[in-house]
């Protein structure tokens, strides 16, 4: 890490005002809320996010479980990541599977991805937090990622059936952010909103943050449906007559269900030609996310339906 | 949305440190947007990105289905709809919420707050002020200033923003006139004297074609000063006061181990170093930093803007909600403050109210009390007396505390000195505040030394304030007995010389008087002091 700035006070870069925020966010939410849990969803934004908690609450360890909600659909990698990080951090890791979904078979290749999203994600994440009364969840999103992301809140209500309200919204000035919960009401705290993909890439670069490999590029089979490669991550993915899958370089820029998450070919290995790449991209990272091609407008509907 | 790096000097060695060196070392600007509806904010900041190609091929296949433009050139898209969000909004094609956009160059990171243009939402135009270093507040060229112009620009300079750049817009359509523009510009400066020390840079822009928005126009060459983009590049970002004193509100006691004790939290002020003496407030007791811990090593000094978690030389009892200040120049600690409200609730802001306020990382039940004040933002910020605040207005009144608690005055330090209140039944955040001053209370005798007052209005407020103050020490009790006394005195003196023509029993008459008055109006006083009744 860079020495001017563990030196100096005033020499303060702009991932170091980002970093100092976020962590300001951290705290305030353990500090103002009864139980925190951190949402961990095993991308480089979570991996940022609990990079950052060790950091807010060193020498002690963040004072929050992590939680995955985990679809099952996830890719392989994505799971021993998971299970590794938390036993080298040593920090409370769950694990919560919507049990009912799982009876019901749902899975996005037989039930399409908008059902699949909204049982095996968005119900399931409710499931958890009401089990365990969590009154504030932390969790990665960014500001930069969709429109209706752009207007919502650091701290952002959800009532008591996990909605988001877009019209009542609190107003945050300064770095004073208001707690206070209604009955019934949770609430999702953001500390990477002012943060961009590119930002994400240097912290990581800058800190050493592992991250799944899957976002590096390496020969990896994939099957082209519609322009969309899909990664044949196990035998769950029904091929088509004819269907072979090919190897290609390739890498994933956001990470989610394998069989909605599509790859980009590409020759970026390490952190360094990532960010490079990121730079000369001429596309936003959720092009590749099979969900948010459901409707335009549809991110702001699964958010107010509870969708993190 | 970023920008391609360019100019990398050896790419034998771009790995690591070269593309840190270039990213890293960036400095950050946040500045809010503001400005009429139609003035052309929207068209303005999509063309800001589009010419410094920063908007990606899938935004614009997404732009040409949403404006219809299926066909024609890139350049003549509709860039405003790059910044339409919520599908309300959509419909009603307006931007109704505070909204933030992000975009680097090769020079700065940007965070820009979006803010509506309606009156109605002017709290969303006072949140995104509250963090912004500059204002970009447009205005048409062609209908020239407004009411909300000089409104915005009077909230951005009350909120603490330092610069102020107007961008006349839609040039295009007054053919490119220096005339429009110095008019304007006129206009403008006619009541900045009202904004205090700000910086104003004005600039002619046709967001609709581009010019001067990051590229020199070739239809103004009157014109010489930056483009748009060049004011925010090179715009002074560093923190205001470098000379300001060591602040920082501590927002989380970390007790990992049995010997180990530390005060999390941000800079809000100056430097801390290992060995300075702080005290903490409001409990005033004093001990020295011993340490500055950070995951990342521990520091030798660390500046605004840091989280970092400090422990302290001696045992003394510190939690979540004390200000941890310079020793040599601490925070007032009082339970009465007079502050500049801006009031956001559905309902009216009155005396008598009850809120919970936060203040830094302290909390506590606040009164409001009288005298309240207006500042008329549409009326070049006069201020008259009311007995309530409407929505989205700003005033001036004062804070009773159930506690109390160390601040600063706003325009001394901004994160110290500004809180929110909130309502205790729906929860909301129903008011900014800006603290004017930590009204001295009861007990202490210690007048305030700095009253340097920058701005009229906190001149006016203040004297008002202490006037009005119901708070009443006993000397100062009986130093007013004896002020009036001196002026009842004369008066009694007067008229007893009038009526008899003899100035020694009319001279005799005001001596006893007195000394019998001034005991009366001590014992009448401190009467008046045991009763609650009539107070607010
Ligand atoms: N001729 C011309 N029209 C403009 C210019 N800037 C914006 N407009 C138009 O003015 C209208 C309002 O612009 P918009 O950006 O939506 O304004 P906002 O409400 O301030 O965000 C739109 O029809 C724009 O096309 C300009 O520089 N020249």
């Amino acid at each position: 890490m860079n020495d001017i700035s563990l030196t100096s006070g005033t020499t303060h870069s702009y991932l170091d005002q980002l970093e100092a925020e976020s962590i300001h966010i951290m705290r305030e939410t353990v500090a103002e809320c009864e139980k925190t849990v951190m949402l961990y969803s095993i991308g480089k934004d979570s991996s940022v996010l609990l990079h950052l908690a060790m950091k807010a609450f060193y020498p002690g360890k963040p004072p929050f479980p992590l939680l995955h909600v985990d679809t099952t659909w996830k890719f392989r990698e994505m799971i021993e990541f998971r299970d590794r990080r938390a036993k080298e951090l040593g920090i409370d890791l769950m694990v919560h599977t919507n049990q009912d979904g799982v009876a019901r078979g749902v899975g996005p290749i037989t039930h399409g991805s908008e059902l699949h999203t909204d049982v095996m994600k968005t119900q399931a994440l409710r499931q958890a937090l009401d089990l365990h009364g969590f009154d504030a969840a932390i969790g990665g999103a960014r500001r930069d990622e969709d429109k209706s992301r752009a207007k919502e809140r650091i701290f952002s209500f959800r009532n008591s059936h996990h909605r988001w309200d877009p019209k009542r919204q609190r107003p945050e000035p300064w770095r004073l952010f208001n707690a206070h919960k209604r009955k019934g009401e949770s609430i999702r705290v953001f500390p990477l909103s002012n943060w961009t993909e590119l930002d994400v890439w240097l912290y990581i670069h800058r800190e050493n943050i592992p991250v799944v490999p899957l976002y590096f590029a390496k020969p990896r089979p994939v099957v082209n449906r519609g322009g969309v490669l899909i990664m044949v991550d196990d035998d769950r993915l029904p091929l088509e007559v004819n269907e072979v899958p090919q190897v290609r370089n390739v890498r994933f820029r956001t990470l989610g269900c394998y069989p909605l998450t599509g790859a980009v070919e590409s020759e970026a290995a390490t952190t360094e030609d990532i960010i490079r790449e990121t730079l000369d991209s001429r596309h936003s990272e959720r092009r590749d996310r099979v969900i948010d091609k459901d409707g335009s407008a549809s991110m702001e509907r699964k958010k107010q339906e509870g969708y993190f | 949305m970023n920008m391609h790096v360019s100019g990398l000097a050896n790419p034998a060695t771009l790995e690591r440190d070269a593309i840190l060196y270039n990213h890293e070392t960036k400095s950050l600007l946040r500045f809010i947007a503001c400005g009429s509806v139609d003035h052309g904010k929207s068209s303005l900041l999509g063309r800001l990105l589009f010419e410094a190609k920063l908007v990606l091929d899938d935004q614009i296949e997404t732009l040409r289905k949403d404006s219809g433009q299926l066909t024609g050139a890139v350049e003549d898209l509709d860039f405003s709809l790059l910044f339409d969000g919520l599908s309300a909004e959509r419909e009603q094609k307006i931007t109704i919420d505070l909204a933030y956009r992000f975009f680097a160059t090769e020079k700065r990171k940007f965070i820009v707050a979006d803010a509506p243009g309606h009156e109605q939402y002017t709290r969303n135009m006072a949140t995104g002020a509250s963090t912004a270093d500059l204002a970009l507040i447009l205005v048409n060229a062609q209908s020239g200033l407004t009411q909300q112009t000089r409104r915005h620009a009077l909230i951005a300079a009350t909120l603490g923003v330092r610069h102020l750049v107007v961008a006349v817009n839609k040039m295009d359509l007054v053919d490119f006139s220096q005339s429009a523009f110095a008019a304007i510009e006129t206009d403008f400066r006619k009541f900045a004297d009202r904004l205090g020390d700000v910086s104003i840079t004005f600039i002619p822009v046709s967001a609709r074609k581009g010019d001067n928005v990051v590229n020199r126009s070739p239809n103004m060459l009157w014109y010489r000063g930056p483009t748009l983009l060049d004011k925010l590049e090179t715009v002074d970002v560093t923190p205001r006061a470098a000379n300001e004193a060591f602040r920082m509100a501590v927002q989380w006691v970390s007790r990992p181990t049995a010997d180990f004790r530390g005060y999390c939290g941000m800079i809000a002020g100056g430097e801390v170093r290992p060995g300075m003496e702080i005290i903490v407030q409001p409990s005033g007791q004093r001990t020295r930093i011993d340490s500055i811990v950070t995951a990342d090593g521990v520091l030798d000094r660390a500046g605004v803007g840091r989280s970092v978690t400090l422990t302290l030389t001696d045992n003394v009892d510190v939690s979540r909600g004390d200000l941890l200040a310079d020793a040599a120049a601490p925070s007032q600690v009082s339970d009465r403050i007079s502050a500049r409200i801006f009031w956001m609730g559905q309902g009216t802001l009155s005396p008598g109210g009850r809120y919970h306020i936060k203040l830094g990382t302290a909390s506590a039940a606040a009164n409001i009390a009288g005298p309240m004040h207006l500042i008329d933002l549409g009326q070049d910020a006069t201020i008259t007396p009311v007995d309530r605040l409407m929505n989205n207005e700003f005033g001036l009144c004062t804070l009773e505390l159930d506690r109390p608690l160390a601040a600063d005055r706003y325009d001394q330090n901004r994160e110290t000195g500004s809180f929110i209140l909130i309502d205790a039944e729906t929860h909301d955040t129903v008011a900014m505040g800006l603290v004017e001053d930590a009204v001295i209370p009861a007990v202490a005798v210690t007048p305030a030394t700095d009253t340097v007052r920058t701005s009229i209005v906190g001149k006016v407020f203040v004297r008002v304030a202490r006037l009005l103050g119901a708070n009443e020490s006993h000397t100062r009790s009986i130093a007013k007995a004896m002020s009036w006394r001196a002026t009842g005195s004369l008066d009694t003196f007067v008229i007893g010389f009038v009526i008899t023509g003899n100035a020694a029993i009319a001279g005799s008459i005001a001596g006893t008087e007195i000394l019998t008055k001034v005991a009366l109006y001590y014992c009448h006083e401190r009467v008046w002091a045991l009763v609650p009744w009539g107070r607010r």
